[in-house]
């Protein structure tokens, strides 16, 4: 059976993320052309990543990008490797728990300002400090 | 004969479009994890956004290639998710009609977004006054 199996939800986060993640692309494509506009355009766009939202939004761009990697890796060994159908489920554990280990560090760098500024965590970037 | 639309099925082997489909999003996908990976670690882990501003593109940017790389990011990204949209497209519209359009709309905007992309690599020159190297930091 398929329905409610690690494959489907393998399936259903890979095409959801995967979208996402073309939406992301498309307006990231949009926010550097803003490059040709002079230093003034192009840093008013870099303050807008630094707003605490975008930085959560940035998290959650990270989440997707770690799953639809990690996953595509699954599915490129499901179709190459010998043995690789018969491990698709125990690979699917593995991609959730490399997600989450890898999400932890990610986290921090990403969220470093806002973790330094409201619970007084020390930055990860000497720049990024709170001034 | 069966026609393979998801990228989870049994590898296809009619030849045409399908099969180079299916090849190119494991092949893009394997080299968009190297390239999305580099990206990642340069723009979150060695720096912070606050710090990726005008100077800090233009200082990677004169390097050749940080330009080459970041077209490789800008044409594999596009292609590899422009044609999972397509994909998701088939899945869902059962309309030929409205699919057509929906198809060309998308193909149009892989143009677009590409063009747009590749002219900004290309003819990004850095300014005389490029500005802080950091902005932000008001919390």
């Amino acid at each position: 059976m398929y329905k409610g199996k690690a494959g489907m939800w393998a399936w259903l986060f890979h095409r959801v993320s995967g979208l996402g993640i073309l939406v992301f692309l498309l307006l990231h494509i949009v926010d550097v052309s803003i490059l040709s506009f002079g230093p003034t355009a192009y840093n008013a766009s870099v303050m807008l990543f630094d707003s605490v939202i975008v930085r959560l939004l940035s998290l959650a761009l990270v989440v997707a990008i770690l799953f639809h990697g990690l996953n595509g890796v699954r599915v490129v060994l499901i179709d190459f490797w010998r043995k690789g159908v018969r491990y698709q489920q125990t690979m699917f554990v593995i991609v959730i728990v490399l997600c989450v280990i890898l999400f932890i560090p990610a986290a921090y760098y990403v969220m470093g300002p806002v973790l330094n500024w409201f619970f007084h965590i020390p930055a990860p970037h000497a720049a990024a400090e709170s001034h | 004969m069966i026609r393979i639309s998801s990228g989870f099925g049994p590898r296809p082997s009619a030849g045409g479009f399908e099969t180079f489909s299916w090849y190119f999003f494991r092949v893009s996908g394997i080299a968009l994890l190297l390239l999305v990976a580099v990206h990642m670690i340069i723009m979150h882990v060695t720096n912070d956004v606050r710090c990726t501003t005008y100077l800090f593109v233009s200082m990677r940017l004169a390097n050749p290639f940080w330009r080459v790389f970041d077209w490789l990011l800008l044409t594999l990204g596009l292609t590899h998710g422009m044609n999972g949209l397509r994909i998701v497209i088939d899945d869902y519209v059962k309309s030929p009609r409205v699919r057509l359009w929906l198809l060309s709309i998308l193909a149009i905007l892989l143009l677009v977004f590409i063009m747009l992309g590749t002219v900004t690599l290309i003819t990004f020159q850095a300014a005389n006054a490029a500005g802080p190297s950091c902005v932000g930091g008001t919390y």
